[in-house]
């Protein structure tokens, strides 16, 4: 069975209504607030835990566990700081902009509820430099809430002090990364930092730092009032609740969609987007999760489970939700190649398997959409992947590398195909 | 880094640009901008004020701006910071031009979901108009960029214009939005397909129907 439009967050997904205070308030946002701060602290934490959120900004670590290790009690020249990520760049990926844009006030609101929860000082929300009119509408709708007095001294009547501040990023695809986003937000270049220490004990300032991705927290006060039980009660076990999917590519109607956890994935793509170009036997693999996943070809990926385990068990994961849908007629090896290109002009540079990786990788990946290479190629490129993979500070080489593998894995007949018509078997075999 | 831009530092430059100074309303707003972080952190408004810097650079010439040297040297020492930190932020961020660019600044998406929803027609009707990729056309008025995903990818293909996004593009599209630009209209923004809102199914969407007309409020069924 569907979703149920009562039982969807985003009640405002498509900006039909106005995203302003007063609409927000009419659709159920901020509606006593202080109610729910005066559950405490560690009950909210408790709830959070117990509703199965888990992040929805890739790794999906539990984000309740994520608040917990914030410290108990704040040292006075330590405050601590929740930050959160809105510097949505991962290719697929088109949520947080919706939310930001417009329904802000759940975002705000679960700010101050989840900054509380986690005993901090202030929240500071880094929006991605291109979200331009989309950070105009967050910095009016913060306005708005110090105005009604729903944030700053007193914060909406609880006695609790919060402020929230907006920070724009400048385009860079890494501050996406929790510590190149607290090194960013510093004034610095948003290349990551070592871990430990983890965020938790010194992030912000060196202050203790929780960062949680934008739907993390905007669906943090539907579930403090609807209770852990309903938002359990939708996916399967382990992966709870509902998510915003969004479907790019080679559908008849893309489209940024809000269903229950574990859908499958034709029922997602039938009900909302039309089906795919072509039908169903036209569909050539799906990138599921965002361009950093490995993609899924099309017989496996028909009747999966969307959620973190039933990719994860397709050796593909489910990121944020992006499934980038590629039916017969993409060039499957463009489609990666451009990926690759994608990582290297994001690489920071810091580590040197990135730097170089990403752009060796690329430009081996152009030479085998064109097949002129040698069949070996293949087994060096995917050599190479491994060798990026896990050697870097951050994610971003395992996610320059998977994509890759991902082709290699379940394409491998047609990157040797095009080799040989360009005539590059005949030099293997030599 | 063939392609990286020769980032200007000449004498005219710093002729042109050395005195630059806030306007009276933008020195509030770069107060306004210091206040959001704690004090002694200052440092953290360099982002904020080098895009205000190059906003109000674009202003004086009537184009979307870029950071010359000796803006970037005004920015570092109102925050106290060594010149170098503040360069190496401009030089590291995508959105902050080091070169100085046309009246709009054309960014073509080009990543995997636009380019397979067809971002080369985009591009192609960019280049039908005499643009090339990385630079500005002769009468200064268009330059253009190809960007890697500006994360609206239920609405590929997509163009960012200086402030504004177009999306759900085609080759004709493109055509139209440049031809309006060119003669000095503001051509509709957000998505270009007539069936669409914004980001629901095209034709009209297949959830929240309710929230079309009106405001729906849909606690009472809960």
């Amino acid at each position: 069975m569907s979703l149920l439009d009562k039982d969807r967050i985003f009640t405002n997904l498509y900006g039909f209504q106005p995203w302003n205070l007063k609409s927000a308030q009419m659709r159920g946002d901020w509606d006593n607030t202080r109610d729910l701060m005066k559950r405490g602290q560690d009950a909210i934490i408790e709830e959070i835990k117990a509703s199965g959120l888990r992040g929805r900004g890739g790794a999906g670590f539990p984000t309740g566990l994520k608040w917990s290790f914030m410290p108990k009690e704040p040292r006075e020249d330590r405050p601590s700081f929740l930050v959160i990520n809105a510097d949505e760049s991962e290719p697929g990926s088109c949520k947080d902009r919706e939310i930001i844009r417009h329904d802000p006030h759940k975002l705000i609101e679960g700010a101050l509820i989840a900054g509380f929860a986690m005993r901090a000082r202030a929240a500071y929300i880094y929006i991605r430099g291109e979200f331009i009119r989309e950070a105009e509408t967050l910095f009016a709708a913060v306005q708005e809430a110090y105005d009604a007095g729903l944030l700053g001294k007193n914060a909406a009547k609880s006695g609790y002090d919060f402020d929230v501040f907006v920070h724009r990023g400048a385009g860079a695809y890494i501050c996406g990364e929790e510590t190149a986003m607290i090194e960013s937000l510093e004034g610095k270049k948003g290349q990551p930092r070592l871990k430990p220490p983890f965020p938790a004990g010194a992030g912000l300032y060196g202050c203790p730092t929780t960062v949680n991705n934008v739907e993390s927290i905007a669906v943090v006060p539907t579930i403090l009032r609807r209770g852990a039980a309903w938002f359990s009660s939708f996916g399967r076990e382990n992966n709870k609740g509902t998510k915003l999917f969004q479907i790019s590519g080679h559908v008849n109607k893309p489209c940024v969609v809000e269903e229950a956890m574990s859908i499958p994935f034709r029922e997602l793509i039938d009900r909302h987007c039309g089906g795919i170009r072509g039908g169903w036997d036209n569909l050539l693999a799906v990138i599921p999760g965002g361009s950093s996943v490995p993609l899924v070809p099309a017989a496996e990926i028909m009747d999966a489970p969307m959620d973190f385990d039933g990719l994860k068990a397709l050796g593909s994961g489910l990121g944020t939700a992006a499934a980038i849908v590629m039916d017969k007629s993409t060039d499957i090896v463009q489609a990666i190649s451009r990926i690759s290109y994608f990582y290297k002009h994001e690489s920071c540079g810091q580590c040197t398997p990135c730097r170089e990786g990403t752009g060796w990788m690329w430009r081996v990946m152009e030479r085998l959409r064109t097949g002129d290479a040698d069949i070996g190629e293949i087994d060096t490129l995917f050599d190479v992947t491994k060798q990026v993979e896990g050697h870097t500070i951050c994610a971003l080489g395992d996610a320059a590398a998977w994509p890759i593998q991902g082709l290699i894995r379940h394409f491998r007949p047609e990157l040797e195909r095009r080799i040989r018509e360009n005539g590059g078997a005949l030099e293997a075999a030599e | 880094m063939a392609d990286a831009p020769q980032i200007p530092d000449e004498a005219e430059v710093r002729a042109r640009w050395g005195a630059f100074a806030w306007t009276a309303e933008n020195a509030e707003k770069a107060k306004a901008v210091i206040a959001r972080y704690p004090a002694g952190r200052q440092r953290s408004a360099v982002m904020p004020l080098l895009d205000l810097a190059q906003r109000q650079v674009g202003a004086e010439t009537n184009t979307q701006g870029w950071l010359p040297v000796p803006v970037i040297e005004y920015v570092a020492a109102q925050l106290d910071m060594p010149f170098i930190r503040a360069y190496e932020v401009a030089t590291f961020y995508t959105m902050y031009n080091l070169v100085p660019v046309g009246r709009y600044h054309v960014q073509v998406c080009g990543t995997t979901p636009c380019l397979l929803r067809g971002s080369d027609d985009v591009m192609a009707a960019c280049k039908n108009r005499g643009m090339v990729k990385g630079k500005t056309t002769p009468d200064g008025l268009f330059t253009l960029t190809e960007v890697e995903c500006m994360g609206t990818c239920a609405n590929a293909p997509m163009v960012q214009i200086n402030d504004d996004n177009y999306e759900d593009l085609d080759y004709d599209s493109m055509t139209r939005i440049l031809d309006e630009l060119a003669a000095g209209k503001q051509p509709k923004t957000g998505t270009q397909n007539p069936q669409r809102h914004t980001s629901e199914p095209e034709g009209g969407p297949t959830t929240l129907k309710e929230m079309v007309k009106a405001n729906h409020d849909y606690r009472k069924e809960w």
